[in-house]
């Protein structure tokens, strides 16, 4: 059984200007010890969709459901939930400093978080174990640290202990909602090097929400792609970056200047995404796709490519990859030559 | 640091910038610090700017490279080195006779929602440049905005909206065309495309790159993002603590980083293809960077540096070719890393973690 497991989940929110459908029948899983990389531009869905999971969303309609060890986390009362909260589901951030509070130390949050939920704790047990968590983390001099203040804190130094207090409680799962987008590559590269090495210590999963697709590659076990409230492509990391199906995911990947490649001009997706309010017509993707044809004012479903559940894409394309290379061949010419080599060696 | 360092020229040079310092006083900091220091933020910086070639800027948060753009900008007066804008010393000059000299250097600014004012009209927005300079009223001044809004790639029926009106990457396009409204020379982009979507990035580096053969424009382009640099630029400089650490043709750096704070930099860049990531080494360095404030003595770079030896604390190095580099390629470190080499498993010669404990190096930023 998957540790967290998301079946049609709908979420949307009344505004002055209409209902905005922000998560749309999102559907995925997530395995213990594995990391989920959830990728999409902004206003694809990504924040909402684990906000909400999480009991974060106030005021939404929400529909599906969302279980987690078998149990429902969208009936759970609030109660409930702030059982789970912390304890069982940690969440990272993106910025660090306005999730740590200014006017207390670092240590005594840390504290405070593992006794909330824990009163048997004594003072200098918790204290203690806010020392450890921040070595864990790659603090230099814990013990000193500890009665730091925010301020004092880099900004890498802040998502450590961001991270810290994530995993103060052992969770099984971490959400970590664009961890490091405020962080300097080098320092980008520590975050994530602490994060994988807590995972292998600890067995702990995490779902990565990022817009990087670098950082998708470098961490994601298996990988949902969202577009306008969506899934557009799920798959395992390969199969995302090798032999996508989706005109978007292709089109996300042709858009990032190759690192290595020579200077031609990027292919950047042409227009805008759309609006959740007026969503257009059929699939999301339609008005910004080159591949579109008559087939897709009608939205469609996630369909298999290949064998059931190892990788899905919501596309009317062929589902054979060999009929649906030969139409990005027909239809882009010479322009993606570089991925279909990637593709032809599959 | 001397000019030797900057690139031989071989086409016009268009700017230059000559040993250019910038220190901030701390201000009121006076809690357990004397009252007389100073941020270093841009430290004894000189470079070369040739006509029609663009010029990447890149370094971590708090290395100086938006702060030497505003200096060679002139909206920060520098605290000593020289400006050359076009043969002509510009760092002394009174705010009127920069005037003329602004109309050919602009700036276009990371964050498309806060370099623009929510309350006017674009139209208005990008012909400020027009009624600033008193070069076109009235029906003449809507025609070369809408000029300029074509251009862009902007509809120029949407001279009347308000910026709220327009998504990200249109208002990146707003600023774009805000910056080029005079036909500038030379255009500083800081970070002009950090804060969009990477479907619409692409967008706007195709539209600079067009726009800079249309026009000869000669860029300098900040960012962090250092696969966007290497699209962009044609030579680069990697900036530490307020010093160049590396410059040169950016084939050349990205190929052959000497520095093994450029190479650290470029081992960290996220890789989107697994693949690849997997195999590459990554050198993870210890450590954040240090307080300008107080830079470290010798390369500034020594307490993070797998490569360090005692020199390295005692001495600058100077920015000159290493190893059998072309002229144009020069890097300040006394160690530079071979072809080839793998600094990951490198160990410093010096006792870095008690340097760091000792000088409480790490996190003061």
């Amino acid at each position: 059984m998957a540790l967290l497991e998301v079946n049609d989940l709908q979420v949307s929110f009344s505004t002055p200007d209409g209902v905005l459908k922000a998560v749309r029948g999102l559907s995925f899983s997530v395995d213990e010890g594995k990391t989920l990389g959830i990728v999409g531009e902004s206003g694809s869905g990504k924040s909402v969709a684990t906000q909400t999971i999480m009991g974060l969303t106030q005021g939404a309609r929400i529909s599906g459901e969302a279980l987690f060890e078998g149990h429902d986390l969208l009936q759970m009362s609030t109660h409930q939930l702030q059982h789970i909260r912390g304890a069982q589901v940690g969440m990272i951030f993106q910025d660090p400093l306005s999730s740590l509070h200014p006017y207390y130390r670092v240590g005594w949050q840390l504290i405070e978080m593992i006794r909330a939920h824990d009163k048997s704790v004594g003072k200098h047990k918790a204290r203690d174990r806010a020392v450890e968590l921040l070595r864990l983390v790659g603090i230099p001099q814990p013990d000193r640290r500890v009665d730091d203040f925010p301020h004092q804190f880099s900004g890498g130094m802040r998502q450590r202990a961001m991270i810290a207090m994530a995993m103060a409680l052992n969770p099984k799962l971490v959400i970590a909602d664009e961890p490091t987008t405020a962080l300097d590559v080098t320092v980008q590269a520590q975050v994530l090097a602490v994060m994988k090495r807590l995972q292998e210590e600890f067995g702990t999963a995490i779902i990565m929400i990022t817009h990087d697709l670098g950082v998708i590659a470098d961490v994601a076990d298996d990988v949902v792609v969202m577009y306008a409230g969506k899934a557009m492509e799920t798959g395992d990391r390969s199969t995302i970056f090798y032999r996508h199906h989706n005109p978007y995911t292709e089109g996300l990947l042709l858009s990032l200047p190759a690192y290595g490649d020579d200077r031609e001009r990027l292919h950047p997706i042409s227009g805008q995404p759309p609006s959740l309010i007026t969503l257009p017509a059929g699939c999301p993707f339609r008005p910004r796709c080159p591949y579109a044809f008559d087939k897709c004012v009608e939205e469609p479903p996630l369909f298999d490519i290949g064998r059931a559940g190892d990788h899905q894409s919501a596309c009317w394309l062929p589902t054979d990859m060999r009929k649906r290379e030969k139409v990005r061949r027909d239809t882009l010419g010479k322009a993606a030559e570089v991925v279909a080599v990637d593709t032809s060696e599959v | 640091m001397s000019v030797d360092g900057a690139a031989q020229s071989d086409g016009e040079v268009l700017l230059r910038v000559t040993d250019v310092k910038k220190h901030f006083p701390v201000q009121s900091a006076a809690f357990f610090r004397r009252s007389h220091d100073f941020v270093h933020a841009v430290d004894g910086v000189s470079l070369e700017l040739r006509r029609g070639e663009t010029l990447g800027l890149v370094g971590e948060t708090g290395c100086g490279k938006s702060t030497l753009a505003r200096c060679i900008m002139r909206l920060y007066d520098i605290t000593d080195g020289t400006v050359e804008f076009e043969g002509r010393d510009i760092t002394k000059l009174s705010t009127r006779s920069m005037r003329p000299i602004r109309r050919d250097m602009q700036m276009i600014f990371q964050d498309p929602y806060g370099s623009l004012n929510p309350r006017r009209r674009v139209g208005s927005i990008i012909g400020d440049p027009f009624a600033i300079h008193g070069l076109a009223d009235g029906k003449s001044r809507k025609s070369k905005v809408q000029e300029v809004m074509e251009l862009v790639g902007l509809n120029p029926e949407h001279y009347n909206r308000f910026p709220a009106e327009f998504s990200g990457g249109q208002r990146q396009r707003i600023g774009v065309a805000r910056a080029l409204a005079l036909r500038p020379k030379l255009i500083v982009c800081d970070e002009p495309v950090s804060a969009l979507d990477v479907s619409i990035q692409a967008q706007i580096i195709n539209l600079l790159s067009d726009l800079q053969e249309e026009l000869d424009l000669t860029y300098i382009f900040i960012a962090h993002d250092l696969s966007v640099v290497r699209h962009v630029s044609d030579r680069v400089a990697v900036m530490y603590l307020g010093k160049v650490a590396e410059l040169g043709e950016v084939e050349s750096v990205y190929g052959h980083a000497r520095h093994p704070y450029t190479s650290a930099l470029l081992s960290a860049v996220p890789l989107p293809d697994p693949e690849r990531a997997k195999e590459r080494e990554r050198i993870i360095l210890v450590g954040d960077v240090p307080s300008p404030v107080a830079p470290p003595s010798g390369c500034r770079f020594h307490p993070r540096c797998p490569k360090a030896k005692d020199l390295c604390v005692h001495e600058d190095p100077a920015l000159v070719p290493r190893l059998d580099d072309p002229p144009g390629h020069v890097a300040a470190c006394h160690f530079p890393v071979a072809d080839g080499e793998n600094i990951a498993d490198s160990t410093p010669e010096i006792g870095i973690e008690e340097r760091i404990v000792e000088e409480g190096l790490v996190g003061n930023v």
